[in-house]
């Protein structure tokens, strides 16, 4: 039976997309079947990361209304032949979406699948509270900067109130993964601290992914990070949080400033 | 001159920190459906404060801290000086 995770954040831009394709990613090459269905209706983005945007027939609003059947929708991923895609619609209006068609097509998927990443869409209106409505597993990506972290709150507050589990009277589990996050700055006392940001939202943190050039390169080239550079700095960061979210205990260092001759120099003067 | 506001600036993340703090204090309060307890105690605090002297709103302010074993409420409230103190 599959777990489905939810990967959210409330705000936008803080990479819910670029995370959902690299855990899954991740996963899959550890040998779990995966699917990560894009819930961005109206505003797709998940094939174009994961460089399938050209082999979108179907989608997932089509599965739902019952026009297409689930196997012709699902993209296999060239690279992973565990890796499936379910795109999100370009076109059609966003309330197609029904909540008994979401469920009908994720029953159906959590019998052939052993992850069903669910990357949400940015805010708290239908289509986020639709993504993690039959969450297991909650992922809220949160960047160091205060706006996300406000937003991750408010999520957390939706997680524990709105999902089938909260309702049931069960805990979601939560995990926070830290994107974009500049240990240099952290250490100047210019950016939140990870122990600063787990302090305020007390979820349980499941990886940092260190800022780096590697993101914005394997997007470019429409490959998870974890595919496309898997001993980038990035990449094991989410190979290690993949695990963290299988149950693994591996440890987690917050990563510090690595100092050249002249950051050094440069550092000692400034801090 | 430049040079020497670089070395004094303050950091910033700090600030960030105590700010979200606060806010999500007040949120958190509003979300939930409780009774928000800081913005209570301020307003409170505010009407037994001008009962003797006229406070402004804006020169009120709350800080929370909140360490593992106490939290700490810090109320600092800006009195105007008297009319003709000086």
């Amino acid at each position: 039976m599959a777990k489905v995770l939810v990967v959210t954040s409330g705000k936008g831009g803080v990479g819910k997309t670029t995370s959902s394709a690299a855990l899954g990613a991740a996963l899959a090459h550890g040998g779990d079947k995966v699917v990560v269905i894009d819930f961005d209706v109206g505003l797709r983005n998940l094939d174009l990361v994961m460089g399938a945007e050209r082999r979108v027939v179907f989608d997932l609003i089509n599965v739902v209304q019952g026009d297409a059947k689930l196997s012709q929708a699902l993209i296999r991923d060239k690279r992973l032949e565990n890796l499936s895609l379910l795109p999100a619609s370009q076109t059609r209006d966003k309330d197609a979406l029904t909540e008994e068609g979401v469920a009908r097509v994720l029953s159906d998927l959590r019998e052939k699948f052993d992850w069903i990443i669910c990357d949400s869409p940015a805010g708290i209106e239908r289509g986020a509270t639709m993504a993690m409505r039959h969450a297991d597993v909650a992922v809220v990506v949160t960047n160091p900067e205060v706006s996300s972290v406000r937003d991750s709150d408010r999520i957390i507050g939706l997680l524990d109130s709105k999902t089938e589990k909260a309702e049931n009277g069960d805990r979601i589990e939560k995990h926070l993964l830290l994107t974009r996050y500049d240990p240099a700055r952290a250490e100047r006392g210019e950016m939140l601290k990870v122990d600063d940001v787990l302090e305020i939202l007390s979820i349980p943190l499941i990886g940092i992914i260190p800022e780096s050039e590697e993101v914005l390169r394997a997007s470019n080239v429409g490959s998870p990070v974890t595919l496309n550079n898997p001993a980038s700095a990035p990449g094991r960061a989410y190979f290690d949080a993949a695990r963290r979210l299988k149950g693994e205990t591996v440890e987690l260092t917050i990563p510090s400033e690595k100092k050249g001759l002249l950051g050094k120099l440069f550092g000692r003067r400034a801090a | 001159m430049s040079l020497m506001s670089f070395f004094n600036r303050r950091t910033s993340a700090p600030v960030a920190r105590e700010r979200l703090q606060i806010l999500l204090a007040h949120e958190r309060g509003i979300v939930g459906g409780k009774p928000d307890l800081v913005a209570q105690l301020r307003e409170e605090i505010l009407a037994v404060v001008r009962r003797h002297v006229m406070v402004e709103h804006q020169n009120v302010q709350v800080k929370m801290n909140r360490d593992a074993d106490i939290s700490t409420l810090e109320i600092e409230v800006e009195i105007p000086a008297p009319v003709g103190a000086r």
